[in-house]
This record gives structure tokens, sequence and C-alpha cells, in this order.
């Protein structure tokens, strides 16, 4: 600062006056950045870069974190093929993947295009519809065990009055992962908020002329809507998977509480309950990892899980272009 | 097809018959679609009523086919709140949210205003690199921060779900960014040209235009860990002292011998905090989502 007003009066030439200044200047701007970055790059090292590589040496080890980490290869990878647990693990998460996460979409999207044809009450509903993403998924879960009950619970009550079939839900193997389903349907809510905005910024100018050229409510929704937010609604799709990948709570809480088991117990617990058809691939690996504490087996499980979350996450960053543009154009 | 019918009958009539069919039309799609989405309210309501209207009947009657609670019983309110410890969970919960909370946006401000407004290489790969742990499941990292936890001594504490909010949160920077990307260039100038330091243009200009993104991050972050369950039952699933209420609640049915009624009480203290910081705060909420379309 001082040397650039001293500059033009004292001996040294101007131009290297002027490029120690802007060097400084510079020094100070990378300073900043710095400073200010500082807190994520710390957390960036610590909670996420250190434990992906502990993880991946953990898991070529056995070690169950009182005794020391014991070198021994890929045998945890290859215990996977035997492991009992493994492949239900991996097919009910992909059934939460395949039909639970696209079924929420869909229901998301029929709630936001019913809100957007309605004139008095919209912000009303809207609050209604979106209410229950907020409930806390353990009292949610909780919630609809009561009330899925297969024998007290209103719901088959009121199947019963109506002559129909009562399934036993979260007690019936077939039944427990659309029940799960449903739970995740009530909870919609921030998809649908995200396709409402996205379907209320599609220019009305479109409907218009269509309207003119006589297009019917099938057309428009085919030739201009799905067209115009199909990158939301990619958006949306992508995020369902990436949380029905590490979906856990819901499944860990319903069978615990339908099972009967107490949670904090160890091996003899009810979790999967029943007939593992909730025991999901995080459920399973938690449970490998803090009731068995087979931490090895656990990072080789959790690295499996790091490989199919990296193939969506480059998928949702491809797609990125046209989401986090639009998502920025929106509040300005 | 109009002009052909235009052309065979009066043409006064006609017009007003097709006036008439489309207003009936139209009332009656009106009418279909203000019956669904009541339809819809009713389902999605129906849930929260039911634990409501349970958490105030006996024992007996949860278990019996009546809906409604005859007599009200208010007193399991108290039960939860006297002969368990709820209280304390409820405290345990309270500091876990608030800390992390404090934390996450002291830390995460700053981060989300060099990602938006300083120019700096390699600035486009940070973000996505902050995307991309925005992304990854919680699980994948969870054995190894579980054992470093450990080393220190702070399993069993809520210190393992605190102290990681203090180094940034990927989901705030990003909302933050998002949002100090509107703020128009001008302001910033103008207090550039007063000779404000980057510090000073952050703290005078862009936290105060940023106020409702800020209360939307507080908000969700506050949300999550008020829900979150994962991270309390890995950590504190053994030392119930520090139990959280998501913990507590899961093994509430085992502790208190399945009593649906004083379960689903427990359940509406451990939701109605969340609902009326919802209706009190929609706005925030609504403005969160759509600047980012996604809840933490």
């Amino acid at each position: 600062m001082t040397s650039v007003i001293a500059a033009p009066a004292g001996p040294v030439p101007v131009a290297p006056a002027r490029r120690a200044a802007r060097r400084r200047a510079n020094r100070r701007r990378r300073l900043t950045v710095l400073a200010f970055m500082s807190p994520w790059i710390v957390g960036f090292g610590v909670f996420f870069g250190y434990p992906l590589v502990e993880s991946a040496w953990l898991s070529l080890n056995h070690y169950d974190l009182l005794s020391k980490p014991h070198y021994i290869g890929l045998a945890n990878y290859r215990y996977m093929a035997h492991d009992p647990n493994f492949w239900p693990g991996v097919r009910n998460t992909l059934w939460m993947i395949c039909i639970a996460a696209p079924a929420t979409v869909l229901f998301a999207f029929a709630a936001a295009m019913l809100l957007t044809r309605i004139r008095r009450g919209s912000g009303f509903f809207r609050s209604v519809f979106y209410m229950p993403t907020l409930a806390p998924a353990v009292a949610a879960t909780l919630g609809f065990v009561y009330l899925f009950n297969p024998n007290t619970g209103p719901v088959n009550r009121v199947l019963r009055a109506l002559h129909l079939p009562q399934p036993l839900w979260f007690d019936d193997p077939h039944y427990a992962k659309p029940s799960l389903t449903i739970l995740g349907i009530w909870g919609f809510g921030t998809i649908m908020i995200v396709l409402l905005a996205a379907l209320l910024d599609v220019p009305t100018q479109l409907y218009e002329s269509a309207e003119l050229d006589g297009a019917n409510a099938w057309h428009k929704l085919r030739h201009i809507t799905l067209p115009t937010i199909s990158p939301v609604l990619l958006f949306a799709l992508i995020t369902s998977i990436i949380d029905a990948l590490q979906y856990f709570t819901q499944g860990y809480v319903a069978a615990t509480v339908a099972g009967g088991g107490d949670a904090g117990a160890g091996v003899g617990s009810s979790l999967g309950y029943p007939q593992n058809s909730t025991m999901f691939y995080p459920v399973w690996l938690y449970q490998q990892g803090f009731r068995y504490f087979a931490m090895g087996y656990a990072s080789a499980m959790a690295m499996v899980m790091l490989v199919v979350a990296v193939v969506f996450t480059v998928l949702l960053l491809r797609s990125s272009r046209l989401w986090v543009h639009s998502a920025a154009g929106r509040a300005s | 097809m109009t002009a052909a019918t235009l052309g065979r009958r009066p043409r006064g009539l006609t017009r007003r018959g097709r006036v008439h069919s489309i207003r009936r039309q139209r009332f009656l799609y009106g009418v279909g679609r203000y019956s669904l989405v009541i339809a819809g309210a009713v389902m999605f309501l129906a849930p929260l009523l039911f634990i409501a209207l349970t958490s105030l009947m006996t024992d007996a009657q949860a278990l019996s086919p009546r809906w409604w609670p005859h007599p009200f019983q208010w007193s399991n309110y108290s039960t939860i709140f006297e002969q368990t410890d709820v209280p304390r969970y409820m405290f345990n919960t309270m500091l876990y949210a608030v800390l992390a909370t404090v934390g996450l946006l002291l830390s995460s401000i700053p981060v989300a205003y060099a990602l938006a407004r300083l120019r700096w290489r390699g600035r486009q790969a940070v973000f996505v690199l902050v995307l991309a742990t925005m992304m990854m499941p919680t699980q994948v990292t969870i054995v190894p921060l579980y054992v470093m936890f450990a080393k220190l001594h702070l399993t069993g504490t809520l210190a393992p779900l605190i102290v990681p909010n203090w180094f940034g949160d990927a989901f705030t920077i990003f909302l933050l960014r998002q949002f100090f990307l509107t703020i128009p260039e001008e302001y910033a100038d103008a207090a550039r040209v007063d000779g404000a330091g980057e510090l000073q243009i952050l703290l005078r200009v862009f936290v105060p235009l940023a106020r409702p993104a800020i209360a939307a991050a507080a908000l969700f972050s506050f949300l999550f860990c008020w829900n979150d369950f994962f991270g309390p039952l890995t950590y504190i699933g053994e030392s119930q002292h520090n139990w959280t209420l998501s913990v507590a609640l899961s093994n509430f049915r085992g502790l208190y011998h399945v009593q649906w009624n004083l379960t689903m009480a427990a359940t509406v203290v451990f939701m109605l905090p969340v609902i009326v910081v919802f209706l009190l705060a929609q706005r925030a909420f609504v403005q969160g989502v759509t600047l980012t379309g996604v809840k933490g």
C-alpha cells in the first residue's frame, strides 16, 4: 500500500513497483480465498478424504476395533459371494431404487400437476402435501407400523369394513417393502415442491398456443410439460435414487418395531423382519460394522456402495448443467 | 368442424349452447380436480390425525376398534414426561441441533461466498467436489469415522455428531452459493469502492441480503439434526443418557412394553416442534427447497 504512494516520488522505476503491488494484492487475494475456504478444506480432508482412504485400507483387513487390523487381502470382497445376507440386501435396496424411488417421483409429479390446476386453496393443499415430509423418519415409521397393524390398526379396520383383502403389511415379507413405499410416498413433499416450481415456470404462452392448435390435455402434457421440465424430473429421480441407495432408518425402525425385537440387543435382533424382506444393504452394513464389529467387512461393503454412489453422482453432475442453471435462474 | 356446425344452425343458439357446454365441462373438471385434491389431503392428514388421537387414548382403547378417544387421557403426556427420560432426550436433541446448526452456518457461509463471488483457479473443480460429497451416502465413510472418534474416546457422546458440522456442510454451501450468485455485483462494488475488504463485504452486504437463504439453511440443518437417526444410533446407541429423541423413540416400545398410546404420545412430542416450526416458517422452507431442489 505505502509503496504505491511512495513509488512516483522515489527513485524506484514505476513498473516494478506496480508489479510488486499487484503481486502483493494477488497474494492477499489468495490468502483471503484460503481463509474463507479453510473450514471446508479441513472438513473435506478429515471427515471425507481421510475416511475414504482409510475405508479402502480397512476393507483389505480383518478389524474388530479391539485388536490391530490384520491384512487379509481381498478376502472380505470374496466373502460377499457367500454372505447369506449380502444378496438379499442388494436385492432389497435395488427394489427401493427401481420401484419405490420412481413411484415416489411419479406420485409427487401427479400431485404437483394437480396443484397447478386448482386456484382456490392451492397454498393450503401444498402445505398439507408437504408437511408429512417433515415428520421425523423414526416417528413417521412408528406411526405407520401402528396404522398398518394387521389386527388393531385403522387401515385394516377400514379395509375390513369395505370387505377388501387385509394384508399383514409390515408383518408380511411380500408387503413390507410396499408398505415402506407408501410411507415414502407420504413423504414426497420435497420432490413435489421442486416439481411444482418447475411446472409453474413453464411459459403459459406455450399452452395457449397449443390450445389454439386444438391440443388436448394429453398432448399438452406429452409435448409441452414433460419436455420443458424433464431436467428437473431427471434431477428428482436421481436424487431419489441416491436416497434409496442409503435407505436405512425406516427399514431399521419398521423391522425392530414390527418384529417386536429390542433395537439395542445384539445378535438376536429382528433387523430385516419379516424374513429379511427389509434387510437393506445399509442395514446389513450397519449390523456387520456396529453389531458384529466386523469393521473390515463393513468397509468392503462401504467401498461397493461408494462405487454405485459415484456412478449415480456422475450421472447427476452430468445433468447438473441443466438444473443448477435453472435453479439459479428461478431465484433471481 | 365448428364452421360446419355454425353453417347449419342458427348462430345465436349454437354459441349459447357451446358456451353452456364448455362451462359445464369446466365445472365438472373443476369438481373432479377438487375431489381428487381433497381426497389426497385427507389421506395425507389422516396418519397425523390418527397418531394424535391414539396418543390420547387409554392403552385398552388403542387396541380396540374405537377411533375417537373416550375419555381423553391427557395424562399420557405427563406420563411421558414424568416416568420416562423424554425431557433428557429432548435436551440432548436440542443440544445437537443447536450446536450443529450454529457451527454449520459459521463455517459454511464464508465457503459459499468464496465459491460464489471470489475468483480463483480451481473454483469450479472444488464446487464439483462439494456437490459430490453432498451426494455421498453417509454409510460410505462411517466405519473409519467411528474408529477415529473411538480412538479419541468421543463415541458415546454427542461430539461426533456436532463437530463435523463446524467444518462446512456441502448442502448448506450449495444452498448459500446458489443464493449469493443471485445478488447483483453492484452491491459488492459499492462496498469495495468504500474500501471494504472481502470479509466486510460478506458480513455487511451479503449476509444481510441473504437472510432468507440463511434462515432456510438453518431450518434445514435444525430439522436434519432433529430427525437424524443413523448418526445418533451409530455413535450413541449404547449410551442411553446421551440418546437423542430418535434413538429413544426407536427403543421406546421395547422399553415401555408395547403401549401404543404412550408410544404415539412420544411420537407427537417428537413431531410437534417440527410441525410448529414449519407452520411458522413455511415461506423459508419453500424458498429453500426451490432454490436447491434438495432437502438436507
